[in-house]
């Protein structure tokens, strides 16, 4: 058996391969069902209902997909330019922490101001950590991945610091139920980000940011010169200075776009679903590390991004909905890791050629 | 004198290190040859979780059922280590993608979870634990009483695991090979050593030493099985190989450092000192940074820095 790199990758391996992956990965975890004697067909036939069919699934679905949808446009932009920004995690809490404390600085302004106002001090909160790592990379070389993956605990320690240690501003120290566990100080009412209900699907203004931000990324990847510059450099930096384009720039100005989609999944969370800071829920959802496994799913591509966005978050939604005896636990999980490990594996197909030779 | 800050301290800083000890000395044997695997956190749950299922069916006198366990625990990290290195040799997977996948797969919410809930281990209590092995007379001793003898057989085995890679990755013909593998795997394969299967071999065994440093805490801190029992231990562990600087004598100073951070908060209280134990607890992340950065430099790159081809697949017919 031969390996050999295909010299052009035909168009529908990038849609047959993921779909494949995933059947694939139903096939495994079907076959971990069995052998622990769970009804596999009966599982999954409830895992897709509670995740996509039943009344008011599809609502719940958008709620679970849309951090995800964000860590993973994160991911995305930082990966197309070969910077492997590991800190979506960090970077959504530290969109959580400014987004949350505009929204209780500004209670009183009319709402579109407040939503403005969140979703700017979001992004401004994740770009500014990223800026660390960016920083470090341009300037002295260091390794982003690490630096990016120490910061995400550092943030988040902060993060419970602010809620379980400290009098901070965003600690709920007056209501009953603060004083006998702490809590994040819930938001006013103007800072309740809209939500528009169409036949029954709620979706919520930070899903409809992230399609924005979507669409913004493809127009920037695809259509403007900055983007071209950036996957230049991501397929040969040396190519790329020697053509004369600024490398230092464009990993700071590529990091802080990563860092700042992430911090509007950060807004997003305090403004749209948990209108308060909330610490355990954020650290225990591992949206960030989800999001890099969204992006990788999705090829990189920002309205793929939103799909499988879309998909892994029905299964944590189904995950939620039928936690309980009968269902087993951690399910969820492992089929969220087969479909990743069968679309990695599924990538050797996309980019070789597996020649059987006789 | 052994109830002193300093002594509490550093006796509870090697019950936590012992757990970063050995998932650090696996994560440097992989790294070493190329492979960086993020998925440590994943592969220590599913070693605790094994090792503990051993301990509750297995009967038989306690250091029997505890060697059973242990190799249990490093079976168990070895087989999620191979999905890995599957993934990342053969099929040349993004190792960063791959190690995460690990790690959502195996992790707090995933198959360690399935199994711990499938096996009904949750809560139950542990019949058989590590426990301190040398006499009481010596373990009163002031100072090393507690700190050195005062620990169990984990501590002690880990300490001959941090001799033996040491001396395996810096006086053996197969070490020498490991490193040229991970500086330059193409160098190494026109010296005719097999690229994939160092890279292999060096994976599993580092899912191994993961699965003995969860093991660690389902068998001697906690000593129970529950949910993301290791609490991002895991992540600890990778920041720890950076620390020091991929040597495995350094990762034994790192891990009692490191474990010294996670009791030095909880050791004041009890002194009447309350500083918060959150942001005492970035500094680990925080000096991990920093010696990432002193070490950026070209020259300190060389000698300190990572492997230089970590991270990256070797496909001979495109170096």
């Amino acid at each position: 058996m031969r390996i050999e790199r295909r010299l052009r990758q035909p168009w529908w391996l990038a849609v047959v391969v993921p779909v494949v992956s995933i059947a694939g990965a139903f096939v495994l975890s079907g076959l971990v069902l069995l052998l622990t004697g769970y009804p596999p067909l009966r599982s999954f036939h409830r895992l897709f209902d509670a995740a996509f069919i039943a009344n008011g699934a599809l609502s719940d679905t958008v709620v679970a997909g849309t951090p995800l949808a964000f860590t993973g446009l994160a991911a995305a932009v930082a990966f197309r330019m070969n910077i492997f920004n590991i800190g979506g995690e960090g970077q959504l809490y530290a969109g959580a922490i400014t987004g949350a404390t505009v929204g209780l600085l500004m209670a009183g302004t009319p709402s579109p101001l407040v939503f403005a106002g969140m979703i700017a001090a979001g992004a401004a909160g994740g770009a500014l950590l990223a800026a660390i790592p960016a920083v470090l990379r341009a300037f002295f070389s260091t390794n982003e991945i690490i630096t990016s993956l120490m910061l995400n605990y550092v943030v988040a320690l902060v993060m419970e610091y602010l809620i379980f240690d400290s009098q901070s501003y965003l600690r709920d120290t007056s209501s009953f139920q603060g004083k006998v566990f702490p809590q994040g100080k819930t938001l006013p009412a103007e800072a309740t980000w809209s939500s528009w209900t169409i036949h029954g699907l709620v979706l919520p203004l930070g899903f409809l940011l992230a399609i924005v931000v979507a669409a913004l990324m493809w127009v920037l990847y695809s259509r403007t010169r900055f983007g071209f510059e950036v996957q230049v450099i991501g397929d040969s930096a040396r190519a790329g200075r020697y053509a004369g384009m600024r490398t230092r720039r464009k990993i700071l100005a590529v990091m802080c776009l990563s860092g700042a989609i992430a911090g509007l999944g950060g807004a997003s969370q305090t403004g749209d679903f948990r209108h308060q800071l909330d610490p355990r829920g954020l650290r225990q959802a591992n949206y960030g590390y989800t999001g890099i496994v969204v992006a990788a799913l999705a090829r990189y591509n920002p309205f793929a991004v939103v799909l499988v966005a879309l998909l892994l978050g029905g299964l944590t939604n189904a995950g939620f909905t039928l936690q309980g005896a009968d269902f087993p636990a951690g399910l969820v999980g492992v089929i969220q890791g087969l479909i990743l490990f069968c679309a990695l594996g599924g990538e050797l197909f996309v980019r070789y050629r597996v020649r059987f030779a006789w | 004198m052994n109830n002193s800050l300093v002594v509490v301290v550093l006796a509870s800083g090697v019950l936590y290190g012992t757990p970063l000890l050995y998932a650090a000395l696996g994560e440097v044997l992989a790294e070493r040859s190329g492979v960086l695997n993020l998925g440590v956190e994943g592969m220590m749950l599913m070693g605790a979780v094994m090792g503990f299922w051993t301990v509750e069916r297995l009967s038989g006198p306690t250091p029997l059922v505890l060697a059973a366990s242990v190799g249990v625990a490093a079976l168990a990290g070895a087989v999620m280590a191979a999905i890995h290195a599957f993934l990342v040799v053969t099929l040349r997977a993004n190792q960063i993608v791959s190690g995460l996948a690990l790690t959502i797969f195996a992790g707090a919410a995933g198959l360690s979870s399935y199994l711990g809930n499938d096996l009904h281990l949750s809560g139950k209590p542990p019949h058989h634990q590590f426990q301190e092995v040398l006499p009481a007379s010596w373990q009163n001793l002031p100072v090393v009483g507690p700190i050195i003898f005062g620990q169990s057989l984990l501590v002690y085995a880990s300490w001959a695991c941090v001799a033996l890679v040491a001396l395996y990755l810096t006086r053996t013909r197969l070490g020498l090979n490991l490193r040229a593998v991970g500086e330059s795997p193409a160098a190494a394969d026109a010296m005719g050593v097999n690229v994939s299967r160092y890279r292999y071999a060096h994976t599993l065994v580092g899912g191994a030493f993961a699965g003995v440093g969860g093991a660690a805490f389902s068998l001697s801190i906690t000593p129970q099985w529950e949910d993301g029992l290791t609490q991002g231990a895991g992540w600890i562990a990778i920041a720890l190989v950076i620390f020091a600087f991929w040597r495995p004598t350094l990762c034994l100073l790192g891990a009692y450092f490191f474990g010294a951070f996670t009791a030095l908060p909880f050791a004041l209280q009890g002194h009447g000192v309350t500083i918060a134990p959150e942001l005492f607890q970035t500094l680990p992340y925080v000096a991990t940074i920093v010696a990432l950065v002193l070490v950026s430099s070209r020259a300190a790159r060389l000698r300190f820095g990572a492997p230089a081809a970590l991270g990256l697949p070797y496909v001979r017919e495109e170096r």
